[in-house]
């Protein structure tokens, strides 16, 4: 079983808990456990085209994904994975 | 003033301003929201020259109030005219924005002494950070200027200096055995589990804005006018993303006639994830093990890598990057034609401007601006080994004579 750690701002969607345990062998079947066992998680990770958003950097043995496979990484029986925010701030002009 | 709001990025949701940096509802990076039409009601360029001869001059313009325990007076730097090193490059008017000179020798005290001053209003005991080094000196200055408790994470093998000019103020250093990606990782996941004010974090929608404040003193000191180019280095983004904006809020708000700068972004040819995006075509940034000399730019995964890009296309600008050897000219030519020394990321900076101008790629019709945004003793060892030994002589007019003389 591999452990998902969830950021503070995620927990509203898993009745406020910080580590969720999954069965499933690949980041992309994580994803998918998880949107069924807390419905809307899905859409807080990947965008409309399945991809990961581009502003949530997710990291499998503090490795970030886009390093290693993507939403293919697999995932082993003591996996620990990580998901946290990109940390940007301020691209488009408030003023206009 | 004082923000009220953050809004997300991504979808616009609004929250009270508070110690948060993520949208609850998508994940989205969150900013800080001004109240527009107060601010054109101000009659704010007389308000801006009546102000102090620092950041704090714009403070109707920034997201907090004007906090004098946290000020050690940041920017209003220095733009300096550079003739010299304007003809070794071949650019007109070219002009050093010089943020060596702030309070811990770099640009981030801009940001820190905001972000300080939120975390005073949101009650935190304690500052931390990531840092490749001139952030933690920032941080660590001002937690002790204010009295918190500091805790600053450093990739482990930072240059000996960077590790003593944070050690100094009295926080605790940390070392993590990893690079800046990984201390920032570590970052955001204690945050998120213990109530300290991280100020690249969740102090972030407060922090970012310090950037700034740097185009609006190029604009003031220009006599309120963008430049036609401004060169811009490249870590997480965020700095060129905000000196864009600058100039286009000071232009929104009827400050500047137009904010038509080319900017331009500078990256080190060992991490150079933006400069890639960028002649790729993409927006996508892919994220890169950083392997440079110029450790205060080396982000692999720069946050705010796709809205540097963005922004560099929407004016005409282009992002080049520059190898080690490349940097360490840069740095030299720098201090031999100007007389201002910086770290390797000025290095980097002027490496860059040198490719823009024998590339074609500065808009000749007015100004360049190059943004040096720290100082050289900051990262000494990376001039060991080039810079010439001292003539030694002994006490007479004879030795002096044959061996300086015949050089001077």
């Amino acid at each position: 079983m591999a452990t998902i750690r969830i950021p503070t701002p995620m927990r509203r969607y898993t009745n406020g808990e910080r580590l969720v345990t999954v069965a499933s062998a690949t980041l992309a079947a994580a994803v998918d456990e998880l949107d069924r066992r807390f419905p809307g998680l899905r859409e807080r990770l990947l965008d409309g085209d399945g991809h990961l958003h581009h502003f949530v950097n997710v990291f499998v043995d503090e490795e970030d994904v886009r390093l290693l496979q993507g939403l293919a990484t697999p995932l082993g029986d003591r996996t620990e994975v990580a998901i946290i925010p990109a940390m940007a701030g301020g691209g488009r002009p408030v003023l206009s | 003033m004082t923000v009220e709001s953050l809004r997300c990025r991504e979808c616009k949701a609004e929250v009270v301003a508070g110690p948060y940096y993520v949208c609850e509802k998508c994940l989205g990076p969150l900013e800080a929201v001004y109240n527009v039409d107060a601010l054109r009601r101000l009659p704010l360029r007389e308000r801006i020259e009546a102000g102090p001869r620092s950041m704090w001059r714009y403070v109707d313009l920034l997201p907090v109030a004007y906090d004098p325990v946290v000020d050690l007076f940041p920017g209003f730097t220095p733009l300096v005219p550079a003739p010299r090193l304007g003809r070794a490059l071949g650019i007109n008017d070219l002009y050093v924005k010089n943020d060596s000179t702030n309070p811990t020798w770099s640009f981030k005290d801009r940001a820190v002494e905001i972000g300080t001053a939120a975390a005073r209003t949101f009650g935190f005991k304690v500052l931390a950070c990531a840092s490749t080094g001139n952030l933690a000196h920032s941080v660590a200055a001002h937690a002790a200027r204010v009295g918190m408790r500091a805790c600053v994470f450093v990739p482990a093998g930072i240059e000996r200096g960077k590790i003593l000019a944070s050690a100094v103020y009295g926080p605790t250093v940390v070392e993590v055995d990893g690079n800046y990606d990984e201390v920032n990782r570590l970052c955001a996941q204690i945050g998120d589990e213990h109530r300290w004010a991280f100020l690249n974090v969740n102090m972030r929608p407060y922090y970012s804005e310090g950037g700034k404040t740097l185009a609006f003193e190029v604009a003031e000191q220009l006599g309120w006018r963008a430049p036609a180019n401004v060169i811009v280095p490249i870590a997480s983004g965020n700095l060129l993303v905000k000196i864009h904006r600058g100039f286009q809020e000071l232009a929104a708000l009827g400050l500047i006639p137009d904010a038509s700068a080319r900017v331009h972004g500078a990256q080190a040819e060992g991490c150079a994830p933006v400069a890639t995006a960028f002649h790729e075509g993409t927006d996508t940034v892919r994220p890169v093990r950083p392997q440079t000399i110029a450790h205060s730019l080396a982000i692999g995964a720069p946050a705010d890598g796709r809205y540097a890009i963005a922004a560099v296309r929407a004016t005409g600008g282009a992002v080049e990057d520059a190898d080690d050897a490349e940097i360490v000219e840069g740095v030299k030519l720098l201090a031999e034609t100007e007389g201002i020394f910086t770290e390797t990321a000025g290095g980097v900076t002027v490496a860059v401007l040198r490719k823009l101008a024998a590339a074609g790629a500065l808009d000749p019709q007015g100004s360049t601006v190059v943004c040096i945004t720290g100082m050289g003793l900051k990262t000494v060892e990376a001039l060991t080994d080039v810079i010439p030994a001292a003539v030694r002589i002994r006490p007479t007019l004879r030795a002096f004579e044959e061996a300086v003389l015949a050089r001077a």
